[in-house]
């Protein structure tokens, strides 16, 4: 782990779901609240990527939201290169924020219809003042579009006029056009058709060599999630509960959460056709189970899972939140609940 | 026997600079009790298919040409009085969406009991012990307790369930499954797809799982079909398509799939995007993206043949090695 570019330590986001005070009043009910990011903790060294995988509602593209200061933390901290961010709105202090950028998951929705696409690749070099003279910037644009696979005259057209991988290409060249560092991916080729998700990743990957990025990659598919990884965090519930060298996560999976994730990916060599299947759902996260959110689905819970939330622990090259795996518990792991 | 027979079926959309083929000269069998995968990237033409299917096309849209049977008899003619009978009673339907596809202001129950009276002559009380039977079925915890409850508070996964109970409580002979898992979290996929298949073997419904995901066909499916621009490219045994592709498109498909445990350097991918209906290519569609075309493939559109088992649409399906 040399040189970090980010280091985010003990980060939480809490949303206020009460309702309004007088109909709490009259109505009763107290506050409610969503612990969406609920104490993470992790590093990217710089050129390496590493990414968030879990379910709906475990939090990961709140990190993401977070990392971007699209919302503000409720506790903890963001050092980029140095730089605290906790607490620093978007775009703030421009000259940290232009080393940051990202890429969303749905290209149709991320570029703005009424402008042609060279407008949208400028935008990020005339804000952050990168670009200022508009013949330069141009010829950046066209630089940057043949870059990621467009050609210069793409520039005069407009989003509509493009497929779903094409724009894909396009939010990429808006996201390096300030030469950044480090780039949060949000879902980048989950609105893609799987022929073109591999042209995006092949083409994240080649910037990646080619610019020295990092990345913060967040997906819901770990097979995608395998191919484009140095390093895997699995969040459940607003927490990190594994989080390990990417081959570790598949070899060697730790949690209990992760084995479950790994057993339920349908996959293409039909290895899992007539298993039974692990039962369950991720519960409300308004109210999460106690101690160990994961101990109603995990096979291996006891009283101390119930009552005491585990602490994050490394185990090996992986870092784990499980007494299971603290106490050696886990062997022979029963793969599933009974019944 | 089979249960329904789709011969050359062309469902066309009349537009601004002349008419539109969405899907061209489908054709297809199903068998009752088998699950027939339609896989396909968006706009290839796998969802239109299953619409013409059960009657559902938004006009203009309109079958063009050829024929759908179902069980021997002609449906694709009928009124749409005569078709609504038929949905629902002889083909059901399930779709991505689970919280769409229920009235949000009917019970549970109330739901299933109408079904099931409106398909079959049962009291109330016949009705809803049938509708209990399926919750049962469907994996439903307490069912005599949820029947009386609304969609909005079930979860994403159990709603799902109630959609297929609601798509099989009048014992149809098949089931079109239109990306029923797609909206759903992966560890409640795989239950989905579980109960599918177990319900698909338990009661001999035939159903057609149209979904983009190669990994829902490879857990489900018995017989798969890949389309692209509207075509049928390939068809055959799930095991035989998946791990020996013969159309050049498939190939491409299936390499392009990240897998678990293999990290190559780079992914192997088909290059440029599926043509939009309007712009599709004379000859073979996926020719501009091949790579192995040859001079006729830009000419001529390939037919899709082969025995009894396995069809490949292909003017190399012959010489490329299986």
């Amino acid at each position: 782990m040399t040189d970090p570019i980010l280091t985010v330590t003990g980060l939480k986001k809490t949303f206020d779901l009460s309702q309004p005070f007088l109909t709490r009043l009259t109505q009763g009910g107290g506050r409610k609240y969503v612990h969406a990011v609920d104490g993470v903790d992790f590093t990217i060294p710089r050129g390496t990527t590493l990414s968030l995988v879990g379910e709906s509602g475990c939090g990961k593209s709140t990190v993401a939201k977070l990392l971007m200061g699209l919302t503000q933390p409720s506790a903890g901290s963001i050092r980029f290169d140095g730089h605290e961010l906790a607490g620093t709105r978007a775009g703030q202090p421009p000259a940290v924020r232009r080393r940051m950028q990202m890429i969303f998951q749905d290209p149709y929705a991320s570029l703005n219809p009424r402008w042609r696409v060279a407008r949208i690749i400028g935008e990020p070099m005339k804000s952050f003042g990168t670009h200022p003279d508009p013949v330069a910037r141009r010829k950046e644009v066209d630089r940057l579009l043949e870059f990621v696979g467009l050609s210069a005259a793409d520039g005069e057209k407009f989003p509509h006029e493009f497929s779903g991988g094409q724009r894909q290409r396009i939010s990429i060249a808006r996201a390096i056009s300030t030469k950044p560092e480090f780039l949060v991916c949000d879902e980048p080729t989950s609105a893609l058709d799987v022929s073109v998700q591999a042209q995006i990743l092949n083409l994240m990957r080649e910037l990646q060599r080619e610019l020295g990025l990092t990345y913060l990659f967040i997906s819901h598919d770990l097979a995608v999630v395998n191919y484009i990884s140095d390093q895997i965090g699995v969040m459940y519930l607003g927490r990190l509960v594994e989080l390990a060298p990417a081959d570790r996560i598949f070899a060697a999976p730790q949690h209990p959460y992760t084995r479950l994730l790994l057993d339920t990916v349908p996959d293409i060599t039909m290895a899992h056709r007539d298993m039974d299947r692990p039962a369950g759902e991720v519960p409300n996260p308004i109210t999460p189970p106690s101690g160990c959110h994961f101990h109603p689905r995990c096979p291996l819970a006891n009283e101390r899972c119930r009552a005491e939330a585990p602490v994050f622990r490394a185990h090996g090259d992986s870092q784990v939140r499980c007494h299971a795996v603290q106490e050696g518990r886990t062997d022979p792991m029963p793969l599933r609940k009974a019944g | 026997m089979t249960l329904l027979t789709v011969e050359n079926l062309t469902v066309a959309f009349p537009g601004r600079s002349g008419t539109v083929n969405a899907i061209e000269d489908v054709s297809l069998s199903v068998s009752p009790g088998e699950i027939l995968g339609m896989v396909g990237e968006s706009g290839a033409g796998k969802s239109m298919t299953g619409a013409a299917i059960i009657g559902l096309i938004e006009p203009p849209g309109r079958i063009a040409a050829g024929e759908i049977r179902l069980e021997g008899q002609r449906i694709d003619t009928l009124r749409p009085d005569e078709m609504r009978r038929i949905r629902g009673r002889r083909i059901g339907a399930i779709f991505q969406d689970p919280l769409t596809s229920l009235n949000p202001v009917l019970t549970v129950g109330e739901q299933l009991i109408e079904t099931i009276q409106t398909h079959l002559k049962l009291s109330k009380d016949e009705a809803r012990a049938r509708a209990i039977d399926w919750l049962r079925r469907v994996g439903i915890p307490a069912p005599e307790a949820r029947i009386d409850t609304y969609p909005h508070q079930y979860s994403g996964g159990m709603r799902q369930r109630v959609v297929i109970a609601l798509a099989l409580c009048a014992e149809p002979r098949l089931v079109i499954a239109d990306e029923p898992t797609t909206a759903l979290d992966v560890s409640v996929q795989a239950q989905i797809i579980a109960l599918l298949r177990k319900l698909a073997r338990e009661t001999g419904v035939a159903v057609i799982l149209v979904t983009h995901d190669m990994g829902v066909i490879a857990e489900t499916a018995d017989r798969v079909a890949v389309m692209y621009a509207g075509r049928i490219v390939e068809v055959g045994p799930v095991a035989e398509v998946l791990t020996a592709p013969r159309h050049p498109y498939t190939r491409g498909l299936m390499a392009s799939i990240p897998r678990i445990g293999a990290r190559p350097d780079v992914l192997p991918q088909i290059e440029g995007a599926m043509p939009r209906p309007h712009a599709r290519p004379a000859g073979c569609a996926f020719a501009p993206r091949c790579p192995v075309r040859i001079e006729i493939c830009g000419q001529t559109r390939p037919d899709l043949t082969g025995h009894a088992t396995r069809s490949v649409a292909c003017h190399l399906s012959e010489e490329v090695p299986a």
